[in-house]
């Protein structure tokens, strides 16, 4: 899988979590530009990531993400 | 909404919440206003988001209040004024083995464990015992889940020093509890996890990073497992089961294979799965759901199919049995008009997806559950949890005898020229009195399911029906009507405030199963004559419309009353003046007071 169809279906993921059909990550995106994305949204997040693309985070990958980029590459070693 | 039914896609509700709510909000049903506490010993936010969206499927809007993290133990002891004025109507307790505070070590002697447990126990009983005071409320309470590990393994379980025995100890405690204080509910999240499987259930991942008790994609199980307690207590149970007869009470066609060719009874296997889902039926009919039949055949042919002898169901468990070539959507009308029940009360069931797509089509507010195959149809109906059993009377028992009464009842009214006639022959029997402990349940019950004959649908927990039971500034009476086919049971509530010279009517409502026997008459009868020896000279009768109340629109002016007042949205008030010249009206029940 490429970097921008990781993307493609990332921003599927948030326009659905937050039900909002504009939003577009990218390698930047964190928390913070996302008004309902706090830490208990968080969750959901990493629960709809998790289903997408099939595999499961464990706890030293989601305290350690600081931003969308890390994220993505986290799902890229996990799926290939 | 279908994706809110059992089975549902958990990830997908989690993912969607936002526009699921949306969605329900707009559907624009009239909700019954609830409001919620959540106490939490754990992170409850999704817990909150999921169970709001079963519960606006069952048309109840919750409003929350929810306790700050872990708080739940001061929230009940020592609730703050917001919480005071917030007055729930619900507290649902959320804790979870984590919340355990002392487990007893490897060795501990049984005295030890003894003492321990009760320590524990009290740290909730105290609780418990704060809430039910200060809020007179339902309370749900989950049990203890099996914990995550066992330091003993297998002997963890049956040894005093054991976390699991511990567990399943405390959780004994908590259901003794629940057998001795009405409005205290345990949800068994001991089952749940164990059937959603504890290792999912318990990840810790979901501790360490939220503080989630649970794992994630299985809070959607456990707040539709609450969703349907709550609804319960609140009176949006379903009533009856509209069945099909081929191939969902027993395998094969009646009128191709005829009685000797079906699948029921031990023989074979498939048979043995049809037995199984008969005997299930046969034991909800016992908790009082109403069973009938909905099939496309010839009467003879479901007759003959229901008098096989491995047939556990026989006709006579049946209160409606509609076997003819007609829709079946009409048929459900049918039966929803004869046990004069709303069609929402029925949950059809059939094997036949272009059936079950009709029902649902056009009458939308039957359950209609995917039934898939044979062996899966017991756990179809039992975890959709459509009979959700929270208060159990024994006119829940014998509900099914008394809707077979009125069958009989409704045959003998042909043969009588007068109506009159008929109702003096039926040697009706009421007794009229205030509320007694005893009924406290039952009356309860009432209040909270009855919608068409309800004036002003008030809805009462069974602490506030006690405390106006007791309270000399109210006037309230139960009514129980038995005739010469059997007892009916209590089948009328009237609670009335006394104000200076006024008696306001609060609450009048009647079962519609004794509809146009004179109950109403009989108990208006005991009112005013009560009303009387207070000295009260007059009284207001209030309506207010429902979608579902229509038929008692005009009720108080046929029982004397003047219109006063009506408001633009048809509320209405009612006066009752003189009373010291009121005529009786009751001619056909004989009533002791």
């Amino acid at each position: 899988m490429t970097r921008e169809e990781v993307y493609e279906k990332l921003n599927g993921i948030f326009q659905e979590v937050f039900d909002d059909d504009n939003i577009e990550v990218c390698d930047s995106t964190t928390s913070a530009d996302i008004e309902e994305w706090d830490s208990l949204e968080h969750i959901n997040l990493v629960v709809a990531v998790e289903q997408e693309f099939g595999f499961k985070f464990d706890m030293g990958q989601v305290v350690s993400m600081k931003d969308v980029g890390e994220m993505v590459d986290i799902i890229l070693d996990e799926v290939g | 909404m279908r994706e809110l039914e059992y089975p549902f896609d958990s990830e997908y509700l989690l993912k969607k919440k936002r526009s699921i709510k949306k969605a329900l909000l707009s559907e624009g049903e009239p909700f019954t206003d609830k409001k919620i506490a959540v106490f939490g010993g754990s992170t409850t936010h999704d817990v909150i988001a999921m169970l709001e969206l079963f519960l606006l499927n069952q048309g109840i809007r919750p409003q929350f209040y929810e306790s700050e993290y872990g708080r739940f133990w001061q929230d009940a002891m020592f609730p703050e004024q917001e919480l005071l004025e917030f007055r729930p109507d619900l507290i649902y307790i959320h804790t979870s083995s984590r919340n355990i505070r002392r487990f007893p070590e490897p060795g501990d002697s049984p005295e030890q464990t003894r003492r321990l447990l009760e320590q524990e126990f009290d740290y909730f009983r105290q609780m418990w015992q704060s809430v039910e005071k200060k809020f007179g409320c339902p309370v749900i309470q989950n049990n203890f889940e099996l914990p995550g590990f066992r330091l003993m393994g297998n002997k963890d379980a049956s040894d005093p020093g054991g976390r699991g025995y511990f567990i399943t100890s405390l959780n004994q405690m908590f259901y003794g509890y629940a057998q001795s204080h009405d409005n205290f509910y345990v949800q068994d999240i001991l089952y749940l996890s164990a059937s959603y499987g504890l290792e999912r259930w318990s990840d810790p991942f979901y501790w360490h990073m939220y503080k989630y008790a649970l794992c994630v994609p299985a809070i959607p199980e456990l707040a539709f497992n609450l969703s349907n307690m709550i609804k319960s207590l609140f009176g949006k149970n379903k009533k009856a089961l509209a069945l099909d007869l081929d191939n969902t009470l027993w395998g094969g066609v009646v009128g191709d294979d005829g009685p000797e060719g079906l699948q029921m009874g031990p023989e074979t296997s498939m048979g043995q799965a049809y037995g199984e889902f008969q005997s299930y039926l046969k034991d909800l009919r016992k908790l009082g759901i109403l069973l009938n039949v909905n099939s496309k055949n010839d009467m003879e042919n479901a007759l003959a199919g229901l008098n096989h002898p491995d047939c556990l169901l026989k006709p006579e468990d049946f209160i409606v049995i509609q076997a003819n070539w007609e829709n079946k959507d009409r048929n459900i009308q049918e039966i929803a008009r004869v046990l004069n029940i709303l069609p929402e009360s029925i949950v059809f069931v059939d094997d036949n997806p272009a059936e079950r797509e009709i029902v649902r089509s056009q009458v939308p507010d039957v359950a209609v559950p995917e039934m898939g195959q044979v062996e899966h149809y017991i756990k179809m109906i039992d975890r959709s949890g459509f009979f959700e059993v929270t208060a159990f009377s024994g006119d829940d028992r014998k509900r099914n005898e008394m809707y077979r009464d009125n069958a009989k009842r409704a045959s003998l009214e042909a043969g009588f020229a007068d109506y009159g006639e008929y109702l003096m022959s039926l040697e009706m029997k009421a007794v009229i009195k205030g509320f007694e402990p005893v009924l406290y349940d039952r009356i309860t019950q009432l209040t909270n399911k009855s919608n068409q004959f309800n004036l002003t649908t008030m809805r009462c927990t069974q602490a506030e029906i006690a405390r106006m039971a007791e309270d000399n500034g109210f006037i309230d009476l139960y009514g129980r009507l038995g005739d010469k086919f059997g007892d009916n049971g209590v089948v009328s509530v009237v609670i009335g405030e006394h104000q200076e010279d006024t008696l306001h009517i609060r609450l009048w409502l009647m079962s519609c199963r004794v509809l146009k026997r004179g109950m109403e008459q009989a108990m208006m009868d005991v009112l005013a004559r009560r009303c009387r020896k207070r000295k009260i000279s007059r009284i207001l009768g209030y309506y207010y419309p429902t979608a579902k109340n229509s038929m008692v629109k005009n009720f108080y002016q046929e029982m004397g009353f003047e219109k006063l007042r009506e408001d633009d949205q048809g509320n209405t008030v009612w006066q009752l003046s003189s009373l010291e010249q009121y005529q009786n009206k009751n001619l056909y029940i004989e009533v002791a007071e």
